[in-house]
């Protein structure tokens, strides 16, 4: 059976759930080899065997962390010279995108971004993309060379499908572009104990209508009880009242929860762009006339600063 | 010393238009109308502060390649303030995938010389954002991308790039490929003057021939990847709307119970 490289997004070691969904989707093509690069590599083999992981190919150096993006697609390029496989998965997150696309160009191959289903087909894989603001989809396959494809974060489920997972030490050598842009400083950002907004299965988003920085406070209460991350609307953050990585909408994360809550949203198509595959969209708004009522499965209509706080409790009282 | 600056700007079809394909399943351009991507408005803000905040003699070309209309994008950003424009347009272009357009734009720019290239994050309309990476790897420089923050002294190119994780301070010598995001600051309307100045700024046309590229390398034919199918989003079954009478919040909860979600 032919082999599918993974590249694995992981955290020192940890990782990260949208790698574990490409599992699921490499299976359907192939025999899922993962590639994890840098601090923590060996480390993540435990999690990837588990999930349908044949082989796991790690590395390690400091120029991974030193520099942006080519160490990376350098030594993605030595596992695709090494495995020779069918396809390459990448997590589509923008560093994702950037090493796929660095290493089509490399290979001589094609590539498709932001995939939300994966299938095999009689000329190779089969994606599913969703495009002009999710309302087309389209279904694609890279016409030439060996398919480099990214994948949006929920577009499969994660499985447990225990595999081998044996590791074993790639061989990389760093090209001279390898150390071209330097990373001069890192500040990690502060933990909120709240989900990824792109990983999601519940966003709860709070726009124009939440008026003030300080408003965001009943929004996050809800997503609290219901375990859901915050996102915003670019409204809400051009006026500084979210942080710009929490915006939801073309300029800002794509998201594809089981569950969209839309607060004081009114649905421009900046941002449906970005939520618009959701598969339950709510929403609350003053306006019956705001553009995010087409799109519900369950809207009210009235003050979010009455309706939320209420829905808040009532999530509260019903989990006790 | 001088500076030459490239842009890269796209013409796309308006988001707020009824955007679709045509039959050959490549993006329908002829219906909707077309403007310069919001996106690239930020690249040509960004260069122009680095070109006024320079004391080396800067020269701002914006490029573009797509069909005849494009020039619409190319004046937006000549009256905004860019001292140039190069259109690359040719029939052979048409379908031409991101592959294909990346090795466009890198020839152009070859031809074009320069010391940095600024793009923005992503277009409008495709939206994979990938192009200012694929320029980096053709024009062999450094890739420094998706900054919030940008500045350029001595011959060296700083800037923030806010990722989900971390916020990265990045550094590159000249030259380079930058890409900015939405954050970098808001884009200058153009003024009376610059839209009468740019009249008479030069623009340059080029096509296939002029950059050594044959047409089997481009267009729908010499494509990367192939879309087979594109359908519309079937249209979401009315849902149910209620109006707060006092019990909103519990109506909505009771909803979300039934789906399961609580």
């Amino acid at each position: 059976m032919a082999e599918v490289l993974v590249y694995v997004d992981h955290v020192d070691g940890a990782v990260r759930k949208p790698t574990l969904e490409l599992l699921t989707l490499a299976r359907r093509i192939g025999e899922p080899v993962a590639v994890a690069l840098g601090n923590g590599a060996a480390d993540t083999a435990a999690a990837l065997a588990e999930h349908g992981a044949v082989k796991v190919l790690t590395h390690d150096a400091s120029e991974y962390a030193d520099y942006l993006v080519v160490p990376k697609v350098d030594a993605l390029q030595a596992a695709v010279e090494a495995v020779s496989p069918a396809a390459v998965l990448v997590p589509s997150s923008a560093e994702g995108k950037e090493i796929a696309a660095r290493l089509a160009l490399r290979i001589g191959s094609g590539i498709i971004t932001d995939a939300v289903d994966l299938e095999a087909g009689d000329e190779g894989p089969v994606a599913t993309q969703s495009v002009f603001a999710a309302s087309f989809t389209t279904k694609s396959r890279v016409a030439k060379g060996t398919p480099v494809i990214t994948v949006k974060p929920n577009s499969a489920a994660v499985e447990a499908a225990p595999a081998a997972g044996a590791v074993e030490a790639l061989a990389v050598t760093f090209s001279a572009a390898a150390t071209g842009t330097k990373v001069t400083g890192r500040t990690a950002r502060e933990s909120t104990g709240r989900p990824e907004l792109t990983e999601a299965a519940i966003v709860v988003s709070g726009g124009r209508g939440v008026n003030g920085a300080e408003n965001f406070a009943i929004i996050e209460a809800l997503a609290d009880s219901l375990g859901a991350a915050v996102g915003a609307s670019r409204a809400a953050v051009d006026a500084g009242w979210y942080p710009h990585t929490n915006q939801v909408g073309q300029t800002g994360k794509s998201v594809s929860p089981q569950l969209y809550i839309a607060n004081g949203i009114s649905g421009a198509i900046q941002h449906r762009a970005g939520m618009q595959t959701s598969k339950t969209i709510v929403a609350v708004n003053k306006d019956a006339e705001a553009p995010i009522f087409e799109l519900v499965d369950f809207g009210v209509v009235g003050d979010l600063f009455d309706v939320v706080p209420q829905l808040t409790e009532e999530v509260k009282a019903r989990k006790g | 010393m001088s500076l030459r600056i490239v842009v890269t700007v796209k013409y796309v079809p308006d988001a707020t238009g009824d955007r679709h394909f045509a039959d050959d399943l490549t993006v329908d351009r002829d219906d909707v109308d077309g403007l310069l991507s919001e996106l690239d408005e930020y690249a040509v803000e960004q260069a122009l502060q680095i070109s006024e905040n320079s004391d080396d003699d800067v020269e701002v070309t914006v490029l573009t390649v797509g069909p005849e209309d494009a020039k619409d994008a190319l004046r937006k950003a000549l009256s905004m303030g860019a001292d140039k424009a190069i259109h690359v347009e040719d029939d052979d272009l048409h379908g031409t995938d991101a592959i294909g357009t990346s090795l466009v734009l890198a020839k152009a720019i070859e031809k074009a010389g320069f010391d940095l290239v600024v793009s923005g994050m992503a277009s409008t309309d495709g939206t994979a954002g990938i192009v200012p990476a694929l320029l980096a790897e053709r024009l062999g420089v450094p890739q420094v991308t998706l900054l919030s923050e940008v500045s350029v002294e001595d011959g060296t190119v700083k800037g923030r790039r806010d990722g989900d994780a971390a916020s990265e301070q990045l550094e590159a010598s000249l030259p380079a490929v930058v890409s900015v995001t939405d954050q970098s600051g808001e884009a200058r309307y153009p003024s009376f003057k610059g839209i009468m100045a740019a009249k008479k700024k030069p623009v340059q046309s080029w096509d296939l021939s002029d950059l050594d590229i044959e047409a089997e390398e481009v267009g729908l034919e010499g494509a990367w990847t192939a879309v087979e199918d594109a359908t519309p989003r079937p249209v979401r079954t009315a849902g149910t709307i209620v109006k707060d009478e006092g019990e909103g919040g519990k109506q909505l909860a009771e909803f979300l119970a039934g789906q399961k979600f609580i």
